[in-house]
């Protein structure tokens, strides 16, 4: 199969377009960056510039959609050109081109309003109701996604949740740099439960909503480990991979929403170039649980994760040894 | 809706659209009321099935309407199921009549006649649509004289009055609304009445149902009728319907031939025990389940429908249930009677002091004259043959004389301890409705501050003045001289009222409410005859040998035994108190080579053992038989043990409440089993059977036991011993014997223990649970104690408890554990220790929490409250706030 995956400059995106490699697939990857991966043709630019994607696409059977604006602050109308008209720009660009397969990587946030998810499975995307810019603008570019499914473009939407493995600079590394700099608090005692999902499952999970997409296709997927984790546990396993020390501070997670809220305002106000030590976003998903009932996902995707949680947070600590 | 000047308005159909309410069952009937008159009723109807069982005749009180009943009509299959709304009630006619009982009572007389409903009927009633039903029933159901061809065939009463005391105030709630000028305020003219009504569920059902109950009741006109059911309740001597009560109390005795369910809320301010009880009495031969926690709108608390419907499928079977041939029996106060004249110990109390420990010595002949006394002074106290007795006295010679008093005239001894809590001790003492209550003065103004009933005696010292304060009409010293007067110069048998028979109700022990409410275990005297030579066999205690007992319930049984009871200086609620110095003194004392003691009582001791001197040592190691009960012991703590007692093999009974003992087994027994899943508890004792009821994928135990070795489901035990039933809850009696067994396995009757385990190939028992504690997951049925057990096998774990959370089919297994190094606040263990423990259990736990305690019962300090454990950590693990 001829395969677009877009965002492959990050650790998801490589790891995925890497496995396609490595099961005889041709490969084609779309990124501001170079991505610099083996084998893997390259087209340099936006999701949102309609040139490269059309580009991109040309002559593909299948595109895997990863590229994103993934942060806790920053004005919303980054957002809204990266992930919202990134997405219409690449489901534009398939129709145009014939790609029959469209595999939207979202986020189980676009579904999370505030209240503990508990075992559940996908809820319905909730633009208006979802927390922050990201999972806002990523629930509006997911409903549109799903809505281009047609005879022509299967589109299906995979959501996986907190992707941890080595590499990766969007949670491991910002969790232990934190920690590191001790600014890394737990919010009440750090007893929420949530999903985590190491990478390499993830990466198996979107082959195979590629592979499965007429199963799959129309509907949105959350794909985990199934092995949710307190948060306090999380961190401090993130933290004993990385060998900083872990969380000690308890903060009342009241305290750090409202205190967040004010942080990440004056932040994005200020156009600081690091992120906010705590936004309210953040505090509100570090002290509610999100764990999600997997049985719908594996029995779609004909897929289950190979990789355990333990092995996972081992794999993590040998990739923070030094080589 | 039109309601004329007059208040007369026709009867019409409900509104449609209510929830449960099937349109097709209303209808409207043409019939005369008690005067004659032409009426309209608006009547529920499922009309006759085929092959029809008979008819459920179901009468409303006030202030609801048929609508109460729409479960029952929806369920009972095989039943016509009928249900009026009274006339002025729900959308029958409104009358402009004020009704009496004795005319509701010929109201429902005459529409019976209209709808031509002849051949049986069970008539169910709530309220005072259960006065009414008492009523009617008897009004076809003479002695000898069926005048209307009706065939009465059962009657079930919720929450309900057969007599009110004549000038007593109303009940309740109902002094307020009966007072002069409130009654049109709060039943008419506003819907007071009506909210207050359906505010008494637990829970408040959802607020359509609310709106259901209100529909037929919208204006003051239209409820002119609840404010004569109201005015209808007697408020003195003088009142119309008191006369109509009384008789109709009366005549319940005409029921006596007919099948009786007495179904009750006790969290009824209006309809309080009082009034079941007084049921009771009345309707004898009625079966009756109290539904603890639910209160007057019973239909809409509990599963009334469920509980009718059951009875009526399962009255004849129960009566014919197999008993297996009787063995022999021996009164348990036999030994008291043969040893009159006997000088040897039979009770021993230690008492400690500074100057050595003093020691009260009760001989045979001693006890024997006390427990006489006391028999013919409480039978001419008015302490009748099946009374209730509650007996608050601490264990002692006191406590094993009025027991024994107790049980040789008949009257059933009420056995609540303290281990209860208050809270406990007032539902048992409460729900068991005992006739009179002896107790110790605090004891006594506890039951008259919490109100509990019965005539009051105080046992031990005390003043005219407190004698006052605590109600209490005489104390056990008085009934004492009273019986010595009777007694003089005269043969007991002459003065004591006959022996019971041994079939007849003996006395009420208490479940340790570790899942639930404590539950009330009724034993008859043959099953306590059983239970006390049960206990002896496995105790080792027999005619003469000598047994120390901090086991509460036991010290009791010594006379029963002929065996001398030795008493240790402790606080025998507590048995934390026992100090290994304290059963030092107590073998000294009693010159006894056995202890009996509870696992709490055993820590202690090995707690304390460095107080003891040189000769309470020695005397500790002559011990021979040490036995616990009431929960597992581990084996390190029984090892420490025998540690101090060298000589003694430490056993471990298994049982229940229900049935002490099942099982039994040593130390060197349990270190020979080894690991396995749950606890091992030996195998069963001589007479028992032990067999599981395989647990399904929702984990609901079989009513088919087996006894294939590695089959995990709930235990249920096989004795003569087993109790009789449980007190006033029927349908739990009736779960708890469920048992179809292989033929193989012989007759008898059973009792589901309510623990979840296995057998192995030995036969050997293992316990891995409560079965109201397993977890059900999305891949089958997991059972706590073995993975609790590994747990604990990891360094830093102290005591461990494992639960599930979220929803069924993603459910995670938590464990919740108190750690070596206690924690001040819930704690998620670190990584290591969450690492060590799922390695030590082999599952993927999602959480281990430590916590600075779990919560455990009260009597024994040692059973989990796991589902307490579930609920917050349910909470917690979603991120809410909050310490165990």
């Amino acid at each position: 199969m001829r395969v677009l995956v877009t965002g492959a400059s990050g650790m998801l995106g490589r790891r995925t377009a890497e496995a396609l490699l490595a099961r005889g697939d041709e490969v084609r990857v779309l990124q501001r960056r170079p991505a610099g991966i083996d084998g893997a043709a390259e087209v340099l630019g936006s999701v949102s510039d309609r040139a490269a994607v059309d580009r991109a696409v040309r002559g593909v059977d299948g595109v895997i959609h990863l590229a994103a604006k993934v942060s806790i602050t920053g004005p919303l109308p980054e957002y809204v050109e990266a992930n919202v008209r990134g997405t219409t720009t690449v489901v534009d660009a398939c129709r145009r081109a014939g790609v029959g397969r469209l595999v939207h990587v979202s986020s189980p946030s676009v579904a999370h309003t505030g209240s503990a998810i508990v075992g559940e499975g996908a809820g319905p995307a909730q633009p208006e109701h979802a927390r922050g810019n990201y999972a806002r603008t990523k629930a509006q570019a997911e409903l549109l996604a799903l809505a281009a499914d047609s005879p022509g473009l299967a589109v299906t939407a995979i959501r996986p949740h907190i992707v941890l493995g080595p590499g990766d600079t969007q949670l491991v590394q910002r969790i232990a740099d934190r920690a590191r700099a001790g600014r890394l608090p737990l919010l009440d005692d750090g007893t929420a439960l949530i999903d985590t999902t190491y990478v390499d499952n993830a990466v198996d999970a979107l082959l195979a909503a590629l592979d499965r997409i007429e199963h799959a296709r129309g509907q949105a997927l959350v794909v985990t480990n199934g092995q949710p984790r307190t948060v306090a546990e999380v961190f401090s396993a993130i933290c004993e991979a990385a060998g900083v020390p872990a969380p000690a501070r308890r903060v009342p997670s009241a305290v750090a929403k409202s205190a967040g809220g004010v942080v990440e305002r004056a932040w994005t106000r200020l156009r600081l170039p690091d992120e906010p030590p705590m936004t309210s976003f953040l505090a509100e998903q570090l002290s509610t649980a999100h764990w999600f009932d997997q049985r719908h996902t594996h029995e779609v995707l004909q897929w289950s994760p190979r990789v355990g949680i333990d092995e996972g947070l081992q794999r993590l600590r040998e990739g923070f040894a030094p080589a | 809706m039109v309601t004329s000047a007059r208040g007369t308005a026709p009867a019409q159909l409900p509104p449609a659209g209510l929830p449960g309410l099937r349109p097709e069952w209303s209808r409207l009937v043409e019939g005369r009321d008690a005067e004659g008159q032409v009426r309209t009723w608006h009547v529920l109807d499922t009309g006759s099935p085929e092959d029809s069982r008979g008819t459920l005749l179901c009468l409303h009180g006030n202030p609801t309407w048929s609508y109460l009943w729409r479960d029952l009509l929806a369920r009972a299959e095989g039943w016509r199921v009928i249900a009026p709304d009274h006339l002025d009630m729900g959308f029958s006619e409104r009358t402009g009549t004020r009704r009496t009982l004795a005319q509701r009572i010929g109201d429902v007389r005459g529409l019976v006649a209209a709808l031509e409903l002849t051949g049986r009927v069970v008539v169910v009633g709530h309220d005072w649509g259960g006065v009414i039903a008492m009523g009617w029933a008897e009004s076809v159901h003479g002695p000898g004289s069926r005048p209307d061809g009706i065939d009465l065939d059962g009657i079930a009463l919720c929450n309900t009055a057969a007599s009110h005391p004549a000038g007593a105030p109303p009940p309740g709630p109902l002094q307020v609304a009966t007072a002069p000028g409130v009654l049109p305020l709060v039943t008419s003219r506003t819907d007071a009445f009506l909210r207050t009504a359906l505010a008494l569920t637990h829970p408040r059902p959802p607020a359509e149902v609310q709106e259901a109950y209100r529909a037929p009741y919208r204006t003051p006109e239209r409820r002119q009728g609840i404010e004569a059911f109201v005015a209808d309740v007697p408020t003195g001597v003088h009142h119309p319907t008191q006369a109509r009560l009384d008789e109709l109390a009366a005549d319940l005795v005409h029921l006596a031939d007919v099948d009786a369910l007495l179904l009750w809320g006790p969290k009824d301010p209006v309809f309080t025990e009082h009034y079941l009880r007084d049921l009771r009495a009345r309707l004898p031969h009625a079966v009756v389940h109290r539904f603890e926690g639910k209160g007057h709108l019973l239909p809409e608390d509990a599963d009334v429908a469920g509980a009718v419907l059951t009875w009526l499928a399962e009255r004849g079977r129960e009566r014919a249930q197999p008993g297996g041939v009787p063995s022999e029996y021996r009164p348990l106060w036999r030994f008291l009677e043969e040893r009159a004249d006997s000088d040897a110990d039979v009770v021993v109390e230690v008492r400690g002091g500074d100057d050595g420990p003093s020691v009260r010595r009760i001989s045979w002949r001693l006890l024997h004259r006390r427990t006489t006394e006391l028999a013919a002074g409480l039978a001419a106290h008015g302490v009748l043959p099946g009374q209730r007795v509650s007996l608050l006295v601490p264990p002692g010679a006191d406590l094993t004389a009025v027991l024994y008093a107790c049980l040789r005239i008949g009257a059933v001894a009420v056995i609540a301890d303290a281990g209860l809590g208050v809270k406990g001790l007032t539902r048992a003492v409460n729900g068991a409705g005992p006739d009179h209550v002896i107790g110790i003065e605090r004891a006594l103004l506890a039951a008259r501050a919490l109100r509990w009933p019965g005539r009051r005696i105080a046992a031990g010292p005390i003043s005219d003045a407190k004698l006052r304060l605590t109600g209490a009409t005489t104390t056990l010293l008085e009934v004492a001289e009273i019986g010595a007067r009777l007694l003089a110069g005269r043969d007991p048998a002459d003065v004591l009222p006959p022996e019971p028979d041994p079939e007849a109700h003996a006395a009420i022990f208490f479940t340790s409410g570790s899942t639930g409410p404590a539950k009330g275990v009724v034993y008859t005297h043959r099953q306590m005859a059983l239970f006390a030579r049960a206990m002896g066999q496995v105790t080792r205690t027999g005619p003469d040998s000598g047994l120390v007992t901090a086991f509460a319930p036991f010290a009791l049984m010594g006379p029963a035994l002929g065996a001398t009871c030795v008493v240790p200086d402790m606080d025998v609620t507590k048995p934390r108190t026992l100090t290994a110095a304290a059963l030092a003194d107590a073998v000294v004392a009693g010159g006894s080579s056995s202890a009996f003691l509870s696992p709490a009582a055993m820590a202690n001791v090995i707690a304390t053992a460095g107080d003891l001197d040189a000769a309470q040592r020695e005397a500790l190691a002559g011990v021979r038989t040490l036995l616990s009960a009431g929960a597992p012991v581990h084996p390190r703590l029984q090892q420490r043990a025998k540690e101090l007692m060298p000589l003694a093999e430490p056993r471990t009974p298994y049982g229940a409440t229900e049935v002490l003992p099942a099982t039994d087994i040593s130390l060197a027994e349990v270190l020979a089993a080894g690991e396995g899943e749950g606890i091992c508890v030996g195998l069963p004792l001589p007479g028992v059977t032990t067999a599981v009821a395989p647990l399904d994928a929702d984990g609901a135990a079989a009513e088919e036991v087996v006894t294939t070795a590695g089959v995990t489901g709930e235990v249920c035990v096989r004795a003569e011993h087993v109790k009789d039933h449980y007190d006033q809850l029927w349908l739990t009696q009736l779960a708890s014997t469920r048992v179809r067994a292989p033929q193989d396995l012989g007759v008898g009757r059973w009792h589901r223990t309510g623990d979840v385990g296995h057998l192995d190939e030995q036969g050997r028992l293992w316990i891995e649970g409560r079965l109201a504690h397993i977890v059900v997951t999305g891949d089958g049925v997991v059972t706590p104690v073995g993975i609790e057990q590994r747990a604990e096998t990891v360094d830093g774990i102290a005591r461990a408890a494992l639960v599930g959370v979220g929803p069924r089919a993603a459910r995670q297994l938590v464990v919740v554990a108190e750690a070596n190094e206690p924690v001040a606040r819930t704690t998620v263990a670190a990584p290591p220790l969450a690492r060590a423990v799922r390695a030590a259990t082999g599952r993927d736990l999602a959480a281990v929490l430590l916590v600075p305690a779990l919560p455990t019962d009260v009597r024994h300090n040692s059973k989990i409250d796991r589902a307490r454990v579930a609920e917050w950590a349910e909470r917690v693990l979603a991120g809410e706030r909050g310490e165990l």
